[in-house]
């Protein structure tokens, strides 16, 4: 890797890859170089010709088990999670941590313990606390892979790649790209990992476009540029992305009111006009219509929002045979090193 | 050393001998099928050859290969790409080299997620014996026995030419 990487993108290098770079944990995309993320996008494009076919099956993790543990409920990311372990002939086990032993007062760790006795493989983690997928993947058995799917304010990766897919399908490359993130970006996880993601892949400008008050204390170490006044930040934009306005998470009074901040910030059919005329719209959903987003932007000509879930399969699928695959390699170098030591 | 033949004259003879097997099937509009990379060339000359008018397909079999779970995922995977519907179609499967057998029958795993074809015929430009599997080319270019230390892998696309190598045993 060409660039210089600070002591967290090492210690996160360290921890998501094998001994030969290979992926064996999908946590968080810092410390992942490009191409790693361009490989991941290369192996979700054959996913995607799967998803196309008759049966759309493939035995890559038969005989394996996928457990989906979800501290923080998420019907979309859970279900395309699922349908991605499915899909490459997993077993997969659905545990809904809000509503099981967590609540009965059974620690996380032993949690884990009576889940690995199952002989399960993958542990896909979603928590309302930045950092627990992390946390997880350092105290599993080896040989467990771990994938984020969205951790607190920190990063939900899977979601930033099925978008760079999406961006890749409609713009061909990232170079030269303007690419503006609009809304809620204080609490969003999404925004995070999108503009590590868009660094990394070589995004010409990344552009956040919100109110003050809901952009993060450290928004100037982000390498982004700022735009408070959204119909100036639309201009040349090849690429708009509106997160959700994430009403759960606010806490006291960040905003005027739902309509104030459509007015200044939901993008309407006026405000699109202004990028570039081939700009495409995206959104992660759910889609509040109205709040963040009209609907004949929505569901118009330049919105890619259904491809964006129809990708979400594909790039987890991709993310889940990667790791697994590492896991695979690790195992039989360490089947190697108990040869030599006997 | 083995004299290696020369892929020109191996497909002189696998042109003939597959028009031969399809002609005493009454097969008259096959599909051809490639695996990947080899195979895809192959297919490619012999539909050429045949003068076939649908396009042909390529196969990549790595999310079908049994091996995964020791070797892990092959990390230069393209799609497989069958531009048409192999639903009651006769197919003509493609592989420049056949040794184990084990890849084709990933291939044939794979095919049949596409849906369930009339006939599958297995045409190989090399026949190397040393099969795991009770699978068999029904037509090929030529049978080679090497030692057990020694490969044949086909390079090109332009020119098409085998090379020997060697591995450890």
């Amino acid at each position: 890797m060409a660039e210089e990487l600070n002591a967290h993108d090492r210690a996160s290098r360290r921890l998501q890859l094998t001994e030969d770079g290979q992926l064996r944990h999908f946590i968080t995309l810092d410390g992942l170089d490009r191409a790693m993320l361009t490989d991941i996008l290369d192996t979700a494009d054959s996913f995607i010709e799967v998803g196309e076919r008759s049966i759309k099956k493939v035995p890559l993790l038969r005989g394996s088990t996928v457990v989906n543990l979800f501290f923080e409920s998420s019907t979309r990311t859970r279900s395309t999670f699922e349908l991605a372990a499915k899909r490459l002939s997993a077993d997969v086990l659905n545990l809904d941590i809000n509503t099981s032993a967590t609540s009965k007062g059974e620690s996380l760790s032993d949690t884990l313990l009576n889940l690995e006795a199952m002989a399960s493989d993958m542990f896909v983690v979603r928590h309302s606390q930045s950092g627990a997928p992390h946390f997880i993947a350092e105290s599993v058995t080896p040989g467990v892979a771990i994938i984020n799917a969205g951790d607190g304010r920190h990063a939900h990766p899977t979601q930033a790649m099925l978008d760079m897919l999406t961006i890749r399908q409609n713009k061909q490359r990232f170079e030269g790209l303007k690419v503006a993130i609009v809304g809620d970006i204080l609490h969003s996880r999404v925004a995070r990992s999108q503009i590590r993601a868009l660094h990394t892949l070589g995004a010409a400008e990344v552009r956040l476009i919100a109110p003050g008050t809901l952009l993060p204390a450290d928004v100037d170490s982000l390498g982004c540029t700022v735009e408070y006044d959204m119909k100036k930040g639309m201009a040349d934009l090849d690429v708009v992305i509106m997160l959700r306005l994430q009403k759960e998470r606010m806490e006291g009074a960040l905003l005027p009111s739902e309509r104030e901040f459509y007015r200044l910030y939901g993008l309407d059919t006026e405000k699109l006009a202004l990028a570039k005329p081939d700009c495409i719209v995206m959104h992660p959903g759910p889609i509040n219509r109205g709040v963040e987003i009209e609907s004949a932007v929505a569901d118009g000509p330049q919105s890619v929002i259904l491809n964006q879930v129809t990708n979400g399969i594909a790039v987890r699928m991709a993310v889940m045979s990667m790791a697994m695959s590492g896991q695979v390699e690790e195992r039989a170098a360490r089947a190697r090193r108990q040869e030599v030591g006997q | 050393m083995t004299d290696l033949p020369t892929v020109p004259a191996l497909l002189d003879r696998l042109e003939q001998a597959l028009g031969d097997y399809l002609q005493e099937r009454n097969i008259h509009q096959p599909l051809m099928v490639g695996i990947r990379t080899g195979g895809v060339w192959i297919a490619s000359e012999l539909h050429r050859r045949l003068g076939l008018t649908e396009p042909w397909g390529e196969l990549d079999i790595s999310f079908y290969r049994d091996d995964f779970s020791r070797i892990g995922l092959n990390p230069r995977v393209t799609p497989s790409h069958l531009p048409f519907e192999t639903e009651n179609r006769d197919l003509v499967l493609v592989d420049d080299v056949i040794m184990s057998g084990r890849t084709i029958r990933a291939a044939m795993n794979e095919l049949f997620d596409y849906g369930r074809p009339s006939s599958i015929t297995l045409a190989a430009l090399l026949d190397m014996g040393g099969r795991d599997l009770p699978i068999q080319p029904d037509v090929y270019g030529e049978r080679l026995s090497l030692l057990p230390t020694q490969r044949v892998k086909l390079k090109g696309p332009d020119p098409l030419v085998i090379e020997l190598r060697e591995v450890n045993p």
